[in-house]
């Protein structure tokens, strides 16, 4: 294969608070290679967000980034100046975020929105820019896109709002497009349409999208390879079919039990017993084990990574797959 | 927009009927002007010419028809002391009195807005905090007080600024104003700071606030994920929302600075409204108080359906035709 285009690496993400340093993303490492789609899926509060925001360098004080390298095409954004980082943002890596209601500055119209962030990166005239945002808004599929430019984000639908978001997101054909939760708080069959435009729309342009979501089936239908999170570490990593269908992890396990499925009506719904566990107070080993029914005395050790066949990989001790003799 | 106009200057027409009445009434209850305005040693007749002159021998029903009937005619009565119209009286001051509260205004805008942007955006910093502890002096301490300082400060130790009058005046547009002549401008100063601390210190927390807000919001973020830069982020994505909260409590504060300088008048020795109305309650000239009264109704109705329509202007959300009240 290629070379990716992203490529995260042992990135840690801190944040300062009273009760003292928190480690948010503790150690993440993944790569997404042009024109491929990368599921992020955990809890809230597993770390995906930030790792998120990491990647665009929006992480805030009192969080920082601690150490590893975030490599864009080769080139690692943690070690850019912040003007070198906004020059990169919204023209080589993009993002979107969870909730459109809240994503589009209420008080300015949806043309002055999109023709800044062209000529954010671009020396084109006030003209040219609006004549693309134009054709950026017909792209994602909204209708007479002349008038609604001159519409303020209030006048349109949340899924609306969305593409409107989207088409902003996707202006500079960015390399990478990291997705924020983009289709939870829309309905079901706008989440449909929206997913497959996004998927479209990325393979047109060979972007490559990290999609971060808690949606398993979202996960299952759009993304080539998924990386389960939780407590700031990806617990599992693979093929999508592959870990859907034999989840090696005992968490991502316990995820794919808690979708409410059509085949076992009337039953109790199956769920992980516990909650996610505070990052000031993590566990010293396994951070799952409190709620792991595999658990014993050798989880009390952090579990390295095992690497398998098929590209596959996962932080446990009792792997609910074999072994195979790649580890 | 237009049925919403008329409909807001019903409602001012309405409030400046019960406001002058009861202003009206008061003024009668509380004293005889005649006892203020007479001489010690005048006898009985004299006094009784007074307020026959006066038309202060009717009953308070004829007094006040006849009032109600001139103010509908535009007359709102001579004043008792001055023996002039109490609205050209009041007019004649008014230039000095806006210029004072429009300057002030101006100052605590373009000093307080950015000092809060700061606090707000670095509200850690030593500056952030410095700017907040400033502004509740600006609060706290009684706005004569603060003349006062300004005065010991700039005046009598440093002596760069006058401590009181207006100065030489020029006209503008047939209004005798002082901020074109350098003297005049001198003489401005001081009296427009004293008048903007206290809403500096305002515009300052209200600007503080409103960024942290705005700052969290997704929004913004998603304004820095395009790329722009960090002043276009702050000077038109942050800018324009804070400016919503800011608009609506300097209107309000606009009005009050025009209708009540009268501290800062009075410390400062400026020949403004204020202090023609402080005069005018010590010596119960009623024509004066009512007149001013209503005059301080109308410009706040005035400023406030400016603020509305400001505010339809800066939040695309507000529209005024759907307003209900």
């Amino acid at each position: 294969m290629s070379e990716p285009v992203l490529s995260v690496r042992d990135l840690v993400v801190e944040f300062t608070a009273r009760e003292g340093v928190l480690t948010a993303v503790n150690g993440v490492s993944f790569d997404v290679h042009a024109g491929e789609v990368l599921g992020l899926v955990g809890e809230s509060g597993s770390g995906k967000s930030v790792t998120g925001l990491a990647v665009l360098g929006l992480i805030d004080p009192p969080g920082r980034i601690a150490s590893g390298a975030i490599l864009l095409n080769g080139e690692d954004l943690t070690k850019k100046s912040e003007a070198e980082l906004r020059r990169l943002r919204g023209r080589n890596i993009a993002m979107i975020f969870q909730d459109p209601m809240t994503t589009l500055n209420p008080v300015l119209r949806v043309d002055t929105q999109m023709i800044e962030a062209i000529r954010a990166h671009e020396k084109v005239s006030e003209r040219a820019a609006r004549d693309r945002a134009r054709d950026a808004l017909a792209k994602v599929g909204i209708p007479s896109p002349e008038e609604r430019l001159v519409s303020y984000p209030h006048q349109f639908s949340g899924g609306m709002r969305q593409r409107v978001a989207i088409a902003i997101a996707l202006l500079h054909r960015p390399a990478v497009l990291v997705a924020d939760e983009p289709t939870t708080a829309l309905d079901v069959t706008i989440q449909a349409q929206i997913l497959s435009e996004v998927q479209q729309l990325a393979a047109e342009s060979g972007t490559a999208l990290v999609w971060i979501t808690h949606d398993l089936s979202v996960v299952a239908g759009l993304a080539d390879r998924v990386a389960v999170m939780y407590a700031g570490r990806i617990v599992e990593e693979g093929r999508v079919a592959d870990v859907l269908e034999r989840p090696a992890h005992p968490y991502t396990n316990g995820l794919i039990g808690s979708v409410p499925s059509r085949n076992r009506r009337g039953e109790p719904l199956a769920q992980i017993p516990g909650m996610t566990p505070s990052l000031a107070s993590l566990p010293p080993g396994c951070a799952f084990a409190p709620r792991c029914p595999r658990a014993d005395a050798v989880c009390k050790a952090p579990p390295g990574v095992t690497h398998t066949g098929g590209a596959r990989a996962f932080r446990c001790f009792h792997p609910l797959i074999p072994v195979e003799a790649a580890a | 927009m237009l049925v919403y106009v008329i409909r807001r200057l019903g409602q001012a027409a309405l409030v400046l009927a019960v406001m002058a009445t009861l202003v009206f009434i008061a003024v009668y209850a509380v004293g005889d002007p005649v006892a203020i305005l007479a001489s010690p040693q005048a006898d009985q007749q004299e006094l009784e010419a007074i307020t026959q002159r006066l038309g202060l021998d009717r009953p308070l029903y004829e007094q006040y028809g006849l009032f109600v009937w001139n103010a509908l005619h535009g007359d709102l009565g001579r004043s008792f002391v001055y023996n002039e119209p109490a609205l050209t009286l009041i007019l004649n001051r008014l230039p000095a009195t806006l210029e004072l509260a429009l300057t002030a205004l101006v100052i605590a805008v373009f000093i307080g807005i950015p000092l809060g942007l700061y606090a707000g955006l670095k509200p850690q910093s030593l500056g952030g905090h410095s700017i907040m502890a400033g502004s509740i002096l600006g609060f706290s301490l009684p706005n004569f007080w603060q003349g006062l300082m300004l005065v010991l400060l700039f005046s009598v130790m440093l002596g760069w600024f006058p401590a009181g009058g207006r100065g030489t005046t020029r006209e503008l547009l047939g209004v005798p104003v002082s901020f074109l002549t350098l003297d005049g401008l001198s003489h401005l100063i001081l009296p427009a700071l004293n008048l903007a601390l206290y809403k500096m210190a305002l515009v300052i927390r209200l600007t503080r606030a409103g960024t942290r807000e705005v700052m969290l919001q997704d929004y913004i973020r998603f304004a820095r994920a395009k790329g722009l830069s960090q002043s276009r982020v702050i000077g038109v994505h942050v800018l324009k929302n804070i400016l919503i909260p800011v608009v609506t409590v300097l209107g309000l504060e606009l009005g009050s600075m025009i209708a009540f300088a009268v501290v800062t008048e009075t410390v400062f020795a400026y020949p403004g409204i204020g202090k023609l109305l402080i005069d005018s309650i010590g010596r119960l000239d009623r024509p004066v108080i009512v007149a001013y009264l209503m005059l301080t109704v109308v410009m706040f109705v005035i400023i406030n359906l400016i603020v509305d329509l400001i505010y339809a202007a800066i939040d695309p959300r507000v529209r005024l035709e759907e307003a209900k009240a």
